[in-house]
């Protein structure tokens, strides 16, 4: 008896649990849409709508087809930034993230001192540097790479401390207690320790960029960004389209090519 | 001349927690001692402070012939590999080959290049071979460490250490996350590392049977000081129950002088 | 001095014997030196990846167009308006009052598509999840919810401006789709970690599915959905300040985006950021607390 006691008791929380967390959510949801003028009709409305004009517009047509080779070379070029983007700021993380990582244990002012600057990079949004940049590198692609770069190295830095401090803090102890040197542990310890984790961050990082680099690339006239912004603001919606779907095949591939490069190096 | 001998170490944690209080013994050369007493004792206080993985508040710690109690980096680095450590939880490099773990052993002892790049000399390997062959571990040579059992695990952790050539093996439960099988085997080779390569051997144990079983002389830890300093022979049941109670009797005084 | 003397003996006779023995288990390269590697497919795949990285970015700085940019100029002025911004923050042509509000704007639009796109993915991950939903109907969402989350929510934002003109329902239709998808992914991952033997149990004494969700699945992974939604709801505070820069879809973003593109105001558009750093930060530190109370 005590036992079905308890049990209601349970049942009984979880629908008072389940019926504030509705109400709050619906008290939440009145005040932001008062404030941003949002109308959830107008939004319910403009889906089917949306979606029978990508149907009718953003099909690519013969003349859209004949820009593919210029498309593909904007989004190779866009890829290729955010690899080089990505790879540069994984590799200047991760030394900065030994500073910063408790581990290692390099000084308790400097460890602070990275969390700090590392939480600074990651929390200025990346259209911030990209306006600032423009001023500076003008309609150039190393706006757009700096940009990404200073976002990215932030998340990184804060990512790869996480890492080093959760995976090679056992090792550490051990390879310092051989006599090895900082840099000895760094390579023989660490890095081997942590390499499948940060490689994951990195895959990640350059699917993150790709997506983000196309919003990039708008603000600063460079990449597929802009050439998606030109289409756009033209209502050539054929060559535009040719772009999402171009798009949309890239990061597809590149998803399932990184998942299974994590399976293997598990 | 002892190899090892401390001086009315101390050692606090952030100015509250009393890890060890004024702890003074000394250690020969050759004896293989274990170190027993309840978890939170200090016990892996106390082995720490030998390799200045921590580093006591005070008191003087000489192994050696030398004052070790504030060397600092090369000195430091000098110290350690002359003291191989063994951990509870083996502190492998789960995804280096069993070979490359052994031959981490040679770090200290190596420039900061070319043991930074994992370049190591055919004598090096050689040797590390002949360790781990005679640990029982040659057909493992080659495999990930994340693909060995516990015992084998710590078997490559023994090869490690003695891969240092030390004077010194410190042990931290060694067999505390093994099965009884294993721990048999990890004892015995500790043993005869102790009896056949004369390197002195500190174990932290808190299987006071096997204790008893292996060591020469057992130092007996509670609350951070040393309650019981000998042979195994005069550890009476007495003595264990004060080592491994010392909670709840020290409660009971307490509650004594509050009234 | 006889002690080690004999020890040193024993050592050497073992070692020669150990010679003998260890021929078979050692291997050597082709350089004839012994081999110490593991033998392993990762290591080779780890080696490969990052060979391929590096030399993808190589070639990424040897084709890029630099358009003969002054370099040292560049960096100079970059270092100059980074003082500015970062140095100088002034409010010049908004109010205190108004910016605030602004924020407010931001804060609002990142809810909205969080509610959204949390209820949605709820339910789309119930689809997805392969514990508990039929195999090839999770397969065909998965592949389904993998193709909107390709598309960059930029681009969301500019596809629903067509239909429902620039403003914030495109920009909360638009932020929806991409969080709806995101968290659909890894509401569904949560779930499939639920422990099959809590949902069989509940099986077998007769609960239909949506007891089985409610009474099993929901409070057994609560703690992941809360972090993973408040997880979400940061990136969509930074994605709502990007479009309302990029797309025109109001909030602080926008007012960003006149201070640096339209007025170039360097000191507004530091304050600006400041603004938006600071809640990012407060929003962090929030989410924390309330995923730390979640579990």
């Amino acid at each position: 008896m005590k036992l079905n006691k308890d049990t209601e008791n349970v049942f009984k929380k979880r629908k008072i649990t389940y019926t504030i967390v509705f109400v709050g959510v619906l008290i939440v949801y009145f005040i932001a849409s008062t404030v941003t003028k949002f109308h959830l009709w107008d939004g319910l409305v403009s889906i089917p709508k949306a979606i029978v004009w990508m149907g009718e517009k953003l099909v690519p047509d013969a003349a859209a087809m004949a820009k593919l080779p210029k498309i593909l070379k904007k989004l190779f070029e866009t890829a290729l930034l955010s690899v080089a983007v990505t790879v540069i700021a994984a590799i200047i993380a991760f030394f900065f993230s030994l500073l910063g990582s408790k581990t290692t244990k390099v000084n308790g002012i400097v460890n602070r001192l990275v969390r700090i600057v590392a939480a600074f990079f990651r929390n200025v949004p990346d259209v911030v540097w990209a306006m600032l940049l423009m001023f500076s590198f003008g309609q150039n692609i190393l706006t757009g790479f700096f940009a990404l770069f200073f976002t990215t190295f932030g998340l990184l830095t804060r990512a790869f401390i996480e890492t080093i401090d959760e995976v090679s803090s056992s090792c550490v102890e051990a390879l310092d207690a051989t006599g090895a040197t900082f840099i000895q542990t760094v390579f023989q310890g660490i890095i081997p320790a942590s390499i499948t984790e940060i490689i994951t961050w990195v895959l990640y990082m350059i699917e993150t960029n790709i997506r983000s680099s196309t919003l990039i690339g708008m603000l600063t006239a460079t990449g597929i960004g802009y050439l998606f912004d030109l289409y756009y603001k033209r209502l050539d919606f054929a060559s535009a389209g040719l772009i999402v779907i171009s798009m949309v095949v890239l990061v597809i591939t590149i998803e399932g090519v990184s998942n299974r490069i994590r399976k293997v190096i598990q | 001349m002892p190899i090892l001998e401390f001086k009315d170490v101390s050692k606090t944690y952030n100015n509250v927690t009393k890890a060890l209080q004024e702890v003074s013994f000394s250690i020969e050369e050759g004896e293989f001692v274990s170190i027993i007493g309840p978890s939170g004792a200090g016990k892996s206080t106390l082995l720490r402070c030998i390799n200045r993985l921590v580093d006591a508040s005070s008191g003087v710690i000489i192994f050696d012939g030398q004052d070790i109690t504030d060397v600092k980096k090369k000195e430091l680095r000098k110290v350690r590999t002359k003291t191989g450590m063994i951990f509870q939880h083996y502190n492998l490099v789960d995804r280096l080959s069993v070979i490359e773990n052994v031959l981490h052993g040679t770090l200290g002892q190596k420039s900061t290049i070319s043991g930074m790049t994992g370049h190591y000399t055919e004598e090096e390997k050689e040797k590390a071979f002949g360790i781990i062959n005679e640990l029982g571990l040659a057909d493992q040579a080659y495999k990930r460490c994340d693909e060995l059992s516990g015992g084998q695990k710590q078997r490559v952790g023994i090869a490690r250490a003695i891969m240092q050539q030390p004077k010194l093996i410190l042990c931290d439960e060694p067999i505390a996350s093994l099965d009884p099988k294993a721990s048999k085997t990890i004892m015995d080779h500790l043993s005869n590392i102790n009896r056949n390569k004369k390197i002195t051997c500190i174990v932290n144990l808190h299987q006071v049977d096997v204790a008893m079983k292996y060591s020469e002389r057992i130092i007996g830890v509670a609350e951070g000081r040393i309650v019981f300093d000998g042979p195994p022979e005069q550890l009476s049941e007495e003595m264990i129950h004060q080592i491994y109670q010392s909670n709840s009797s020290d409660l009971i005084t307490d509650v004594g002088y509050a009234q | 001095m006889i002690s080690q003397y004999e020890a040193n003996i024993a050592t050497t006779l073992g070692s020669l014997k150990d010679v003998i023995n260890l021929s078979d288990s050692m291997s050597k390269g082709r350089d004839g030196k012994i081999r110490i590697k593991a033998k392993s497919k990762s290591n080779t795949a780890i080696y490969v990846l990052v060979m391929v990285l590096l030399g993808l970015t190589v070639l990424a700085f040897l084709t890029f167009d630099y358009k003969d940019i002054d370099f040292g100029k560049a960096i100079a002025d970059t270092l100059h308006n980074i003082k500015t911004v970062f140095l100088q923050p002034k409010l010049t042509r908004d109010t205190t009052v108004g910016v605030l509000y602004q924020l407010f704007v931001t804060f609002c639009l990142g809810t909205l598509s969080t509610i959204f796109g949390a209820i949605l993915a709820f339910f789309c991950s119930l689809l997805c999840a392969k514990n508990i939903a039929n195999q090839t109907v999770a397969n065909i969402f998965k592949s389904f919810v993998a193709l909107i989350r390709a598309i960059p929510t930029v681009l969301w934002v500019l596809i629903f401006a067509v239909s429902a003109g620039l403003g914030s329902v495109a920009a909360v239709i638009g932020l929806t789709f991409h969080s709806f998808a995101y968290l659909t992914k890894v509401y569904a991952e949560a779930i499939e970690e639920v422990d099959e033997g809590t949902i069989e149990a509940l099986r077998a004494s007769g609960a239909n599915f949506w007891q089985i969700v409610f009474q099993a699945v929901v409070p057994a992974s609560r703690s992941y959905l809360v972090a993973w939604t408040f997880m979400r709801f940061e990136i969509n505070f930074t994605n709502a300040v990007a479009m309302g820069a990029a797309a025109g879809a109001g909030g602080i973003g926008f007012n960003l985006f006149m201070a640096g593109s339209f007025y170039f105001d360097l000191n507004e558009m530091g304050l600006l950021t400041y603004v938006v750093v600071i809640a990012v930060v407060v929003l962090e530190f929030v989410s924390t607390k309330i995923k730390a109370k979640a579990k």
